[in-house]
């Protein structure tokens, strides 16, 4: 069954908290991953890889350095999820 | 009439016999680095894990590094340079299209007429060589090979791109392969990605200064033509190199029926220590393993970085002859090799 976004959030949350140590309260969507989370380039790759497991979805290379805040991550993953 | 050939015949299996390395005198801080780029010392380690590196002076050539190392190596495994066979050279990084420069160096070692020539495989260049090698003892065709992995890539970095100016050292890592009656080089996952040829390139092919349209050449900050320097798109190959190179390293350590608890070394190309450190999240290594982490002294030297960081963990006996290590390259191309071989 699809995630809401609530469960993407939330899901998130518990990724930028594993990688780059963010307490999972602070990762909101308006929060930016590179500049509010210190989540930095590569960070950003692993947080990704942990996403497409969890959320059973492809996100290519190219899309990546679209996903600037957490937001545009939860849509990305709500409109492409398997 | 088809007459019967006598065929080749060489020793049952093959092994690492001798390392050796050689790093160039001046080492580069990274305050030095900051001279040319707007970052800092902070944001250099924190994205590379490198402190500093070698970078080559005028005399310290592609070949006069490689005897070095290669000097060593064949010292090291009890030899002299004329029982040589063949010499092997893996770089991308010497200016002379021709002649090899694999020949210059087995004549300045000293050693006779061995086979020599040079391979272009990028990171990959050791376990390519090595692979070579191991063929070459196996099928008779040398009884001894010398195989060098060289880099002077500080003369293919571009000092003014901040997210690589850091990346690149220079040096030279040899080792010796020979005969042996066990098996102590184990198969070897090796190939190719062609279609992921624009993640690390080389800026401006070499044609494009010979025509001279300087509409395609890169300027610098004050319009003067710059030479050629290594690019590549970070994340793709972080993710590449973490997530599906930990599948080949994997894989051949299925091939060589090791398992990771067997395991004494893991010797990555020293590309990025946050590449080694999520390689080794994904792969799951055990803690026993030592983990070479030569990158954060010596810079990525591409192929000489698998055997300047072996050389290193015996010298500093963080690992001893007779350990089993696990080594991966993996770089421009894209290209990729991994093994695991006994420590001579």
């Amino acid at each position: 069954m699809a995630a809401t976004q609530e469960q993407i959030l939330e899901g998130l949350a518990e990724i930028v908290n594993e990688i780059a140590g963010i307490p999972a309260e602070d990762v909101a969507l308006d929060k930016s991953f590179t500049d509010d989370l210190d989540v930095d380039s590569l960070s950003m790759v692993e947080v990704v890889v942990a996403a497409e497991e969890r959320f059973d979805v492809k996100i290519p290379d190219d899309d990546v350095k679209n996903l600037k805040t957490v937001g545009d991550a939860v849509d990305y993953i709500l409109k492409h999820q398997g | 009439m088809t007459a019967k050939i006598r065929p080749s015949k060489g020793a049952p299996y093959a092994r690492i016999l001798g390392v050796g390395g050689y790093r160039p005198t001046r080492v580069v801080p990274n305050e030095e680095i900051l001279k040319h780029i707007d970052s800092s010392d902070e944001w250099i380690r924190s994205r590379s894990g490198i402190a500093t590196r070698h970078w080559a002076g005028p005399d310290e050539t592609v070949a006069q590094m490689s005897v070095e190392a290669g000097g060593k190596a064949i010292a090291d495994a009890g030899l002299t340079p004329e029982q040589i066979g063949a010499v092997v050279i893996s770089t991308v990084s010497h200016f002379k299209q021709t002649p090899a420069v694999a020949t210059e160096i087995a004549h300045l070692l000293g050693t006779g007429k061995p086979a020599a020539f040079d391979i272009s495989a990028g990171c990959a260049g050791f376990g390519y060589g090595l692979t070579l090698a191991r063929g070459m003892v196996t099928d008779g065709s040398a009884e001894y090979v010398l195989v060098i992995g060289v880099e002077r890539l500080s003369d293919l970095t571009d000092l003014e791109d901040r997210a690589t100016a850091f990346l690149f050292g220079d040096g030279a890592g040899a080792v010796v392969v020979g005969p042996s009656q066990e098996p102590a080089i184990g198969p070897t996952v090796w190939g190719s990605e062609g279609d992921k040829s624009d993640t690390i390139t080389q800026t401006v092919p070499w044609g494009e200064y010979r025509i001279g349209d300087l509409s395609k050449l890169p300027l610098d900050s004050k319009g003067n033509v710059k030479f050629p320097a290594i690019t590549q798109e970070g994340q793709s190959v972080f993710r590449w190199a973490v997530y599906e190179m930990a599948k080949v390293a994997q894989q051949a350590l299925d091939e060589a029926g090791i398992s990771a608890d067997e395991l004494d070394a893991f010797i990555p190309h020293q590309a990025n220590m946050r590449i080694i450190d999520s390689m080794i999240k994904t792969l799951k290594l055990p803690e026993h393993v030592t983990v070479a982490r030569d990158v954060e002294t010596t810079g990525n030297t591409s192929a000489a970085s698998i055997p300047l960081a072996m050389e290193r963990l015996l010298a500093t006996g963080q690992a001893k002859s007779g350990d089993t290590a696990l080594v991966i390259g993996f770089g421009a191309g894209l290209v990729y090799a991994a093994t695991v071989v006994t420590l001579p």
